[in-house]
């Protein structure tokens, strides 16, 4: 069979969604970003609620975010994604929301927001990208940056006496009873970005059902600070993340009813 | 068994030449062409384009989505 007779619409078994725009991604060859917006447009299309999900679009790389999904975005200062989100499903409960930010923008600079956003339990979903570095700035330590991590700003491998601890935020965020569903995904390998579309997925219906907040963070690389190719930077983080960023479900609620706890008794 | 064979079309101009799609292809029908496109980027495409089995892993793991996957079962 020739080549010309295969590609033939009727035997199309993978396209672009129809919700990416025609724009050509700024982000750099293999960042991980552009397979995360994929795989939100590929489960929007699929839950069919392009016309009432509302992205909120943080400070970072992902600044742009707006520009290649075909959905309403709001634009957040920097860390304040979860604040935003939070004032539009409070004033308008039957859109599905999405707040979409970095390590930086979220572990360190909106700590505040994300933690109380997700302890108040509102109803939507943050997408949390982890590349362990401050990528749109030029790679300076994030708190999520490993121990011996050389960025631009720890040149000879961050130290914790000097630099303190990496953050877990995402372990930190699991304590709390607003949350319906935490996940920690990747998407470095076909396998592992399925799973990704079916965590982001299911975190989607969570918030549909109006469970309280789910949250799905990607371990991902950031290649051009990392100073690697693409391949060698999804290598890295095998070898140098996982362990230390293990990959699955760390509650899953969204099937029961949010907690109610108090200690008061009559 | 049903012999499977497939074929990918890569958008040479959207193509960033980061060369994930090269490792995630299962049956090694992909490579990054000696020349470039417009930007400067060693584009993807087919080397090897007779072993396709249309598996779409490449399509999976390509950050700008310029791989379209075809695939025809004997």
């Amino acid at each position: 069979m020739e080549l010309k007779d295969i590609i033939n619409p009727n035997n199309l078994v993978y396209e672009k969604a129809k919700l990416l725009t025609e724009n050509t991604m700024h982000y750099c060859p293999g960042c991980t970003h552009g397979v995360v917006h994929r795989l939100l447009a590929e489960v929007i299309e699929e839950l069919d609620i392009q016309d009432k999900t509302i992205g909120v679009a943080p400070v970072g790389c992902s600044v742009f975010a707006y520009k290649y999904i075909e959905i309403d975005w709001q634009e957040a200062a920097h860390g304040r994604a979860p604040a935003v989100a939070t004032g539009i499903v409070r004033t308008n409960p039957d859109k599905v929301v999405f707040a979409y930010q970095g390590d930086g923008d979220l572990a360190s600079i909106g700590t505040a927001e994300i933690l109380h956003a997700c302890n108040r339990g509102e109803n939507f979903v943050v997408i949390f990208i982890n590349n362990g570095i401050y990528g749109m700035t030029g790679g300076q330590m994030a708190p999520t940056t490993l121990i011996g991590q050389v960025t631009s700003t720890t040149p000879n491998g961050r130290d914790a006496g000097r630099n303190g601890y990496p953050l877990k935020i995402t372990e930190l965020i699991a304590q709390l009873p607003g949350t319906s569903y935490v996940t920690r995904q990747s998407a470095h390998t076909p396998a592992a970005i399925r799973k990704c579309r079916k965590a982001i997925s299911k975190a989607f219906q969570a918030a549909i059902a109006k469970k309280g907040t789910s949250f799905v963070e990607v371990v991902s690389t950031c290649n051009m600070n990392w100073k690697m190719t693409p391949v060698k930077a999804n290598e890295w983080m095998e070898a140098n993340m996982f362990p230390f960023y293990p990959i699955g479900d760390m509650k899953d609620s969204s099937k029961s009813e949010p907690e109610s706890y108090s200690p008061i008794k009559n | 068994m049903a012999k499977v064979i497939g074929a990918v079309v890569v958008d040479q101009e959207e193509c960033k030449g980061c060369g994930l799609c090269v490792v995630a292809c299962p049956q090694d029908v992909l490579g990054q062409n000696k020349q470039v496109n417009s930007r400067g980027y060693h584009y993807s495409f087919m080397k090897n384009p007779e072993a396709c089995i249309g598996c779409s892993n490449c399509a999976t793991v390509c950050p700008d989505t310029c791989i379209t996957v075809y695939r025809v079962k004997l």
